[in-house]
């Protein structure tokens, strides 16, 4: 195991803000550690990083135990954390050979790695700059490259896009997709489309609890239904479609129209189909929406869930 | 620890602070010796030091805490101290180079005073009439007093992530080692237990050290 959980708990004052969580994640694993704000995600990546020591519990580091060797388990760590820490006053090579020299590279190696690591993370238009010049998403882009930059088999990403545009985003994204094949990555986030773009596995944690651990598409699959936009010629007849086999929910959208959401791992498409041809309905549209995860959020972290 | 030496002396130099500092010591510690009246070594008529080493602790006493009050604070209140805590580095290694860089500044703006040494020296009459081995000793002194007052500037830099409550503790705390517990051991009348509260004193051993009489 890459990175080992277990049993961990953390309080402050009267909060519990980690309450004996445990989980996993093997090598090359990219994990998506999900969860409403004050969950408890940076709190558990800050002691899994030794930033903070635990009150109970243990966090293994490719089999090294945290509390036992912090030294030596920070050394294989990549750490980016939420606020995105940065000396203003620096030049972004020479924050970069800072962070390099900190992880014991030296010399030569130290030039090639940060040679390597500007262009991978398309900085390299950027690396004359002052840090405190430099907009938000290239800020974020040097964080990122100070936690590859000794080539960290474990990497600990707390909220790496959040704040950004959209584009930035789906640069940030490439970076870790690109860089993720050989690591291990356990990223938290409470953006739910990019849980579903990058992640084989999400954990999810609310209250310092985790209320879900699992493969993204068994989690889609058992947790959500399908949803449906339905449109009649006619005027939809809802009291009839709500006693179609498999039907949860039903909301009338306009006098035609409606949305029907299946209950969870049946696809009443066909169904809907043998209704309408049976009442002599005419079916003029008929659009699938993936029930996304951010239902599953919702529901798993007892938010309203409300569509 | 080199590496956060280097950052930190980097940052010194980078933000003024050094020339600040450095330009302060000197040109206030060089108007006491040579311009001012009533400290001046040339009105005085003895070919001697005292002023540099009895006026410039209480220069340190400002000036230290100025030089270190970022230390700690800045690196807490920008989130940075998470960074340096979350790479392989012993706690140490941030608390000595930390130090270090604070205390080489102190010895940069301490050591441009030794041409005072030669002037006086060439002064004398006759010519070398000084005290060579005090004015060493009070060097010692001088530039341990800048370590220790390091050490408690980095203290209350670490107590408060503002940088102007680590200056006033850190003034405050230089200022009760140095010269507080002598002013306490006053107040008190046994012989015995003023003497030992004296001892707690950095003065005592400062004066001693420097065989300044008072």
């Amino acid at each position: 195991m890459s990175l080992a959980i277990k049993n961990l708990t953390k309080v402050f004052g009267q909060q519990k803000a980690v309450d004996s969580i445990s989980f996993s994640v093997s090598p090359g694993e990219i994990v998506g550690f999900l969860g409403p704000n004050g969950a408890g995600k940076s709190t558990t990546m800050k002691i899994a990083t030794g930033y903070l020591p635990p009150d109970s519990g243990s966090v293994e580091i490719c089999g090294i135990d945290v509390a036992e060797s912090p030294t030596k388990i920070k050394g294989l760590i990549g750490y980016l954390p939420e606020h995105n820490p940065l000396y203003l006053d620096m030049y972004v090579t020479e924050y970069l050979i800072f962070a390099g020299r900190l992880n014991g590279i030296k010399g030569p190696e130290l030039k090639q790695r940060i040679l390597d690591i500007i262009h991978l993370c398309g900085l390299s238009d950027e690396q004359h700059k002052k840090l405190e010049s430099l907009s938000k998403g290239y800020r974020q882009r040097v964080g990122l490259a100070q936690a590859l930059i000794h080539e960290p088999p474990v990497l600990i990403l707390d909220e790496p896009t959040s704040g950004l545009d959209p584009n930035q985003i789906l640069e940030i994204r490439k970076v870790i997709r690109d860089i993720s094949h050989n690591k291990t990555v356990l990223f938290s986030s409470h953006i739910m489309q990019e849980v579903e773009a990058l992640c084989d596995r999400v954990v999810v944690i609310n209250k310092g609890k985790i209320v879900a651990d699992d493969q993204l598409s068994r989690l889609l699959q058992n947790r959500a239904g399908i949803v449906l936009i339905v449109e009649f010629k006619e005027e939809a007849p809802l009291s009839q479609l709500r006693e179609i086999e498999g039907v949860s929910e039903i909301v009338r959208l306009s006098a035609n129209k409606c949305k029907i959401i299946s209950q969870p791992g049946l696809d009443i498409r066909a169904a809907l189909f043998r209704f309408a041809a049976d009442t002599n309905l005419s079916l003029v549209e008929l659009k699938m929406e993936e029930y996304s995860m951010e239902v599953i959020f919702k529901e798993l972290t007892g938010a309203e869930s409300k569509l | 620890m080199i590496q956060i030496f280097k950052k930190e002396f980097n940052s010194f130099l980078n933000s003024l602070i050094a020339y600040v500092v450095i330009a302060t010591f000197l040109s206030s510690i060089g108007l006491m010796m040579w311009v001012f009246p009533e400290t001046s070594v040339l009105d005085y008529g003895y070919s001697e030091m005292d002023t540099l080493f009895t006026v410039g602790p209480y220069m340190l006493i400002f000036l230290v805490p100025a030089i270190t009050m970022r230390s700690f604070a800045e690196e807490k209140k920008m989130g940075t101290l998470e960074f340096l805590l979350t790479k392989p580095l012993h706690d140490m290694d941030v608390i000595l180079g930390k130090f270090f860089a604070g205390f080489v500044l102190v010895m940069v703006s301490i050591i441009p005073t030794i041409v005072y040494y030669y002037s006086i020296f060439l002064l004398g009459e006759p010519q070398g009439n000084v005290d060579t081995a005090g004015v060493i000793g009070s060097y010692i002194g001088l530039v341990l007093l800048g370590g220790i007052f390091c050490t408690l500037g980095i203290l209350a830099s670490s107590l408060s992530p503002n940088q102007i409550v680590s200056f006033i503790i850190g003034a405050l705390l230089c200022l009760l080692f140095y010269s507080g517990f002598d002013t306490i051991s006053t107040l008190v009348t046994s012989g015995t237990l003023a003497l030992n509260i004296k001892q707690l004193g950095i003065l005592y051993h400062y004066d001693s050290i420097s065989r300044i009489d008072r």
